[in-house]
């Protein structure tokens, strides 16, 4: 399978990679380890009229200690994510949540910045941002500004940037210490999870599921029924408490509901033991 | 769009159209057919090979994202025409591969496997196979083989 021709430009550094976007006009699209994209072009469900590769932006590869907080770049890759000592102490989560991605060869092209903008509903990674409390940092024409991961994800593949905008950086709150759990349920090893549910207990709760709708989403009827005092079981029963899950060849709506509840009562037990 | 890539040690360059997949300018333009084409969707790791010593699925990478690399495909592990890699003699000596449709993307990723984890578990080297099927379901032997050159000491590619 071949995608459609298209333009490439490789921009060297940012400023250059935003003056690109902003000529190449709204069919231009980035790509970066190009493993939530590329798939997608040779299916031919998406025919971009160009591509503009930051795969090479260097600088926006790192994970840096900012005191409250670990500061991972948006071309980070999820090996990297995966094995970084930062990150494995202060947000475990994040870093086993990598590990999860695909299988090794997708982990060694596929960046987090391109998942979480790619903002697919079946992605591991987003549900590990919502569940950490994550914020986003955009960078476009009119300069930076900061989103939150609850604020990010609007719709099936849609997110809050700006098609001339670019994801630099995601902001992680420490979560030192917390406990936490992931639980990813699949028929084969490197499939998208059918349900999956990310998990932080500790002075911040946050439970986030993954394709249990059009976005990565948080349970929030779960997460406010921990808030009120109730019982691991009884807010694990409010898992998919006004959610709309998918139907696909995978489950039925039905189906999910009920994994959900199993597995955000695993992960609320995981997490809660630690 | 030019391309300039080390393949095996050698430099190639090449004009290519921006759309060309990674494994079709190694096997149509390079000319080294020893990396298969399975699935085409990321999923089954038979176009596996090395791009800066780590595995990829080239069916899912541009050529054009290629280009300044060092690539190793199957036909670059064995040191000379009469030798082969340890990890190619492992799977050999293991009996790891029924039909070996597989056995490229298997034994590239079986070495990129083990210059991440020298000495793996079985159930590391188990998961650290993920990606990569095999339709025989030779599994079992292919695990071995993998253990097998661990114990014996793999050399890097």
């Amino acid at each position: 399978m071949i995608p459609a021709a298209f333009d490439y430009r490789r921009a060297a550094n940012l400023d250059e990679a935003l003056s690109l976007l902003s000529d190449g006009g709204e069919d231009a699209k980035l790509i970066a380890g190009g493993h939530s994209l590329l798939p997608l072009m040779k299916l031919r469900l998406a025919a971009p009229s160009m591509l503009i590769d930051i795969g090479r932006l260097r600088d926006l590869s790192f994970v840096r200690d900012g005191g409250d907080h670990v500061a991972v770049g948006a071309l980070t890759r999820h090996r990297d994510v995966e094995i970084d000592e930062t990150l494995r102490a202060h947000a475990p989560l994040l870093s086993h949540v990598a590990g999860q991605v695909g299988d090794p060869q997708v982990r060694h092209r596929g960046t987090i910045g391109g998942s979480i903008a790619h903002g697919d509903p079946a992605s591991d990674l987003p549900a590990a941002c919502l569940a950490l409390g994550a914020s986003f940092k955009a960078v476009g024409p009119s300069g930076e500004r900061t989103i939150e991961a609850t604020d990010f994800f609007e719709g099936f593949l849609e997110t809050a940037l700006s098609p001339d905008e670019i994801l630099t950086e995601i902001i992680i709150p420490k979560a030192t210490g917390a406990g936490w759990s992931f639980q990813k349920f699949n028929r084969r090893a490197q499939d998208w999870a059918i349900v999956g549910v990310a998990a932080v207990r500790g002075e911040r709760t946050g439970i986030s599921l993954v394709n249990m709708g059009p976005t990565p989403l948080r349970a929030t009827a779960t997460e406010a029924a921990l808030a009120g005092g109730a019982t691991d079981a009884e807010a694990a029963a409010r898992a998919a408490e006004g959610l709309d899950p998918p139907s696909d060849l995978n489950a039925t709506p039905e189906y999910r509901v009920h994994l959900a509840q199993v597995l955000v009562r695993r992960a609320l037990e995981e997490a809660g033991a630690a | 769009m030019k391309v300039s890539v080390t393949v095996n040690g050698a430099p190639q360059e090449h004009e290519v159209e921006p759309r060309t997949l990674l494994v079709y300018y190694i096997r149509d333009v390079v000319g080294l057919t020893g990396t298969n084409i399975g699935c085409d969707t990321s999923s089954c790791g038979a176009c596996t090979l090395l791009v800066d010593g780590e595995s990829v699925k080239s069916c899912t990478m541009l050529a054009v994202q290629a280009d300044g690399a060092e690539i190793t495909t199957i036909e670059g592990l064995a040191p000379s025409e009469s030798e082969m890699h340890p990890m190619q003699e492992a799977f050999r000596e293991k009996h790891a591969l029924q039909c070996g449709y597989c056995t490229p993307g298997m034994v590239m990723a079986a070495v990129s496997l083990l210059q991440e984890h020298p000495n793996p578990t079985e159930a590391e080297v188990r998961e650290g196979l993920e990606g990569n099927l095999c339709r025989c379901t030779g599994y079992h032997n292919i695990v071995q083989a993998v253990l097998h050159a661990a114990s014996a000491g793999s050399v890097p590619a």
